[in-house]
């Protein structure tokens, strides 16, 4: 029973890694952006937990500016992506456009929540 | 057939038209939602309504004169003496924002506009952006016709009327307004996906959370929204992009207000949001996967992980759980714990119960301030099920959780009318459209002298409104499909309303057949002329009854200032202006620094009007102030005194509406002061002013109802009106009716006997002749106890 499980967890594995390696290069350099983002609130979060929470405004934006730039990158990426039905007659670059001036808004918000 | 590009030109013509004359029709609506609400600055004068907003205009005017700094870091020390309050941190500064920036903008202009003209007039002018703001949010969920209809009768719906009037200058004028558009917001990004529109989602839901405290509302009921579509299988990625960004910057901007401050992350309120936003990055992940491996891998990645998932949720939710319910109120606040248990404030906090807006409604409430739309919303719902859609079904979760907790609260009728103009706005467009549509579609029959089958068809397709021209055959003819049981539904909620139904259904099953003969690919639902055209005229003069009702409720009912009355007599009009009267007698004769003590319901007017420093306000937020001043107030006199000379009040003010009728007066409201103040401190029984489980006034009433301080301050010399000291409002003599005041004397009594002011008396002077007997231990032991020794108020 756990060799199955095992060897089966291994051909998910393989089956995951190759088609992941069918994705365009545009799209890997926005989840690598992703995970990217992500590992640094992992790292603020560690640092709160030595640390503590104080000034709790500073630790707040701090991990919601990655959190937020993970989500847009995603979005991005959804908009960006060929295979999406939905966004056809979307060009890239409005949606690039449109990220930008979200993380415009979301930065703003950010260095004043900073304090 | 008729040639195409002229067919088209026509088209475009008629877009045009159409497009020119909605423009129009919008202008118009905007005009009435203005007009509707002038009629109290038309039977009285351009003034401030109420309690509330007499606070939020001091504020403005404090704002305009000092400029915004000083706003956001004002500490005001003239009420709540000895405390004062942050203003900056508890007060939700987007309606004083606003119209400061109104008047800020119109005086740069030159336009030299008073401060009160412009915090008097920014509800009507809000409540036609809040009509515009309709339209916009219905035409995204159902089309234009629609949308002009919804905006059509939330310009005129009573209930929001009833907060925004001219002259309610409070929260929901400008807040409901921000509610309808933050919705239309996150309607608009789920039908286009477009980040774009998520900013501007995410900057209205800031302009909600500035606003008003009900902005909760929308935090969780788009949660719930998401929650209903990932649950019904209508995850898209479009519904990523109206949701995560929301939450991320939604969070942060309202952190950024400091009222909300850090509740935006810890409070029980918004764990629906983060809730939902975990869930849907798990099915937005599931989906993704799903599409990147071939099925059979996927199942293996589904057991793998739901295996190793259900532990790790387990562990997180028990842990979760231990948080949570270590709290006593389980993290949610006072006001949002008794809107989901209704019984929750009367058990706890009698503050909350005690305010009347709080109450929950009675039944014929809601056919005062929704009317006609009460039975419009059902058919509305069913037309938003054909055919349903993201939009749709939130406007439906929207109208179910708004009559729930319109339900709980008279004062969320005001969150339900919108709803309800929305979904009247579908039923009324839908019903119009099949009615004129059958017209349209017999009347050039009526006019041909013998139609050909083909003909028929052929001019049927021709003469079919535009927004069925791009429809495919096989869309219609579900659509008809799917329309038909909703008239039969529809026909049959009318029958109550009309008579002589039975004729037209049986003539419209006849029709049904007739048409569906010499149509093959085309199903057109057509119903009889004669019944259409009717019917048409009938939904006409209902919607004449909704607009006089609503026209009467405005005039009549909304439009009262309540700081100023009237009445009508056999003799003429009687106005009442005795508050402004008490409020000038108070400005102009006491020392600026006095301290005056009434009940709570006028410390917003006395500190706006009067400008003297007040002991308890209208925020209701130190809950055992109120029950100290409640407390005085329900003591007999010396005690009384003690309480409010420990607070260094030197007046008492005190409503009174014996003389005239006014049923709004403190004795009428002297139970709450029992019970708040009982709560507090336990030598204030209830029961000991009840006789028979009544409050009294008259010969009956306890002795202890007849000795304490608001019978004797509102009571005094009162017998000397009518000689007899009948009480109009409780309609009896009062019992004890000649007594005299030790330790008040009585400065000031408006005209009706509405506010009756007293002064404190200084305490007596110590006799001077026995302080000689000082060596003498005995005596002076004795003197001390006499005279020294002070007794504990508080007991």
């Amino acid at each position: 029973m756990a060799k199955s499980s095992s060897s089966d967890a291994q051909a998910l594995i393989r089956s995951l890694r190759s088609a992941y390696a069918a994705t365009p290069t545009k799209l890997k350099i926005i989840d690598l952006y992703v995970v990217y983002a992500i590992t640094t609130a992992v790292i603020q979060i560690v640092y709160m937990g030595i640390v503590g929470s104080f000034p709790f405004n500073s630790f707040l934006s701090g991990i919601l500016s990655c959190v937020g730039t993970a989500v847009l990158a995603v979005c991005l990426r959804i908009q960006v992506n060929k295979e999406n039905k939905e966004f056809k007659d979307l060009s890239p670059e409005r949606a690039f456009a449109d990220f930008v001036l979200c993380n415009l808004v979301l930065h703003l918000v950010i260095m004043n929540f900073l304090g | 057939m008729a040639d195409p590009s002229e067919a088209k030109g026509e088209g475009s013509l008629r877009k045009a038209f159409g497009g020119v004359l909605g423009v129009f029709i919008l202008l118009l609506i905007g005009t009435l939602a203005f007009s509707i609400r002038l009629f109290s600055v038309i039977k009285y004068e351009s003034v401030i309504h109420e309690f509330d907003p007499y606070f939020n205009y001091r504020v403005t005017q404090f704002l305009t004169k000092n400029g915004i700094y000083d706003f956001w870091n004002w500490f005001d020390d003239r009420t709540w003496y000895p405390l004062g309050r942050v203003i900056g941190g508890t007060v939700y500064p987007g309606l004083t924002l606003t119209a400061g920036s109104i008047w800020w903008l119109l005086n740069n202009l030159n336009i030299p506009l008073s401060v009160e003209t412009v915090c008097v007039f920014t509800a009507p002018i809000f409540s036609a952006n809040a009509a515009w703001a309709t339209y916009l949010l219905t035409k995204e969920v159902k089309g234009t016709g629609a949308g002009l209809t919804a905006a059509a009768l939330l310009a005129m719906v009573p209930s929001y009327i009833s907060r925004s009037v001219a002259g309610s200058y409070d929260n929901e004028a400008v807040a409901i307004f921000a509610l309808i558009f933050t919705f239309y917001l996150y309607i608009k990004t789920l039908n286009t996906g477009s980040l774009f529109y998520a900013t501007l989602n995410a900057l209205s839901y800031f302009y909600m959370v500035c606003s008003w405290g009900g902005y909760t509302f929308i935090i969780n009921l788009i949660p719930m929204h998401v929650l209903l579509c990932i649950v019904t299988g209508r995850y898209s990625s479009r519904l990523y992009i109206a949701y995560a960004p929301l939450v991320v910057l939604g969070t942060l901007l309202a952190s950024l207000v400091p009222v909300v401050g850090f509740n935006a992350v810890m409070t029980s309120e918004h764990f629906a949001s983060f809730l939902v936003f975990i869930i849907l990055h798990v099915v937005a992940f599931v989906y993704y996967i799903k599409g990147i491996l071939s099925p059979k891998m996927f199942k293996v990645a589904m057991t793998l992980v739901v295996t190793i998932g259900i532990a790790v949720c387990s562990a997180v939710l028990a842990i979760l759980i231990a948080l949570v319910a270590s709290s006593p109120t389980k993290g949610w606040s006072g006001r949002s714990l008794s809107l989901l248990d209704p019984t929750y404030a009367s058990k706890y906090i009698p503050i909350i119960a005690s305010v009347s807006e709080h109450q929950p409604p009675t039944w014929p409430s809601y056919f005062m301030d929704i009317n006609v739309l009460a039975f419009l919303v059902p058919a509305g719902i069913v037309a938003c099920f054909l055919p349903l859609s993201d939009a749709s079904s939130f406007v439906i979760l929207y109208i179910a959780t708004s009559v729930y907790f319109s339900g709980v609260m008279v004062r969320l009728m005001l969150v339900l009318a919108p709803a309800a103009c929305i979904m009247s706005g579908i039923a009324l467009s839908e019903a119009f459209d099949a009615f004129t549509r059958s017209i349209k579609f017999q009347l050039p029959k009526l006019f041909e002298a013998s139609p050909s089958d083909a003909g028929d068809t052929n001019r049927g397709t021709q003469d079919e409104p535009t927004k069925v021209d791009n429809n495919t055959p096989t869309e219609k003819t579900e659509a008809t499909v799917k329309e038909r049981p909703s008239e039969k539904h529809r026909k049959k909620e009318k029958k109550k309303l009309e008579k002589g139904k039975e004729i037209k259904e049986k003539g419209k099953e006849n029709a049904d057949k007739v048409s569906n003969k010499p149509l093959n690919a085309k199903k057109l639902l057509v119903l009889p002329l004669e019944a259409s055209a009717v019917a048409i005229l009938l939904l006409i003069i209902l919607g004449a009854f909704y607009v006089v009702h609503c026209v009467w409720a405005a005039a009549e009912a909304y439009s009262a200032p309540s700081i100023v009355l009237t009445s009508h007599s056999h003799d003429g009009l009687h106005v009442f202006d005795d508050f402004r009267e008490a409020y000038a007698w108070l400005k102009h004769n006491t020392d600026v620094d006095d301290k005056v003590a009434s009940w709570w319901d006028y410390g917003y007017q006395t500190t706006a009007m009067a400008n003297r420093t007040v002991i308890v306000d209208n925020n209701t937020w130190n809950n055992t102030h109120i029950a100290t001043v409640g407390t005085a107030m329900s003591s007999p006199e010396k005690p009384a005194w003690d309480i409010f000379n420990s607070l260094d009040v030197k007046y008492v003010l005190v409503v009174f509406g014996g003389l005239v009728g006014y049923s709004s007066d403190d004795i009428n409201k002297f139970l709450w002061m029992v019970r708040i103040g009982g709560g507090v401190f336990p030598h204030i029984r209830e029961p000991d002013y009840l006789r028979d489980g009544q409050y009294r006034i008259d010969a009956h009433a306890t002795p202890t109802m007849l000795n304490c301080l608001m019978y004797k301050l509102s009571y005094y010399r009162f017998v000397e009106t009518d000689g007899k000291g009948f009480d109009r409002v409780r309609g009896t003599e009062i019992g004890k009716k000649h007594f005299r005041l030790t330790h008040f004397e009585e400065v000031f009594t408006t005209h009706h006997w509405m506010v009756r002011i007293y002064k404190l008396k200084s305490p007596k002077n110590r006799i001077r002749g026995k302080s000689k007997k000082k060596t003498n231990p005995k005596t002076t032991s004795k003197i001390n106890s006499n005279k020294n020794v002070k007794k504990n108020p508080w007991q």
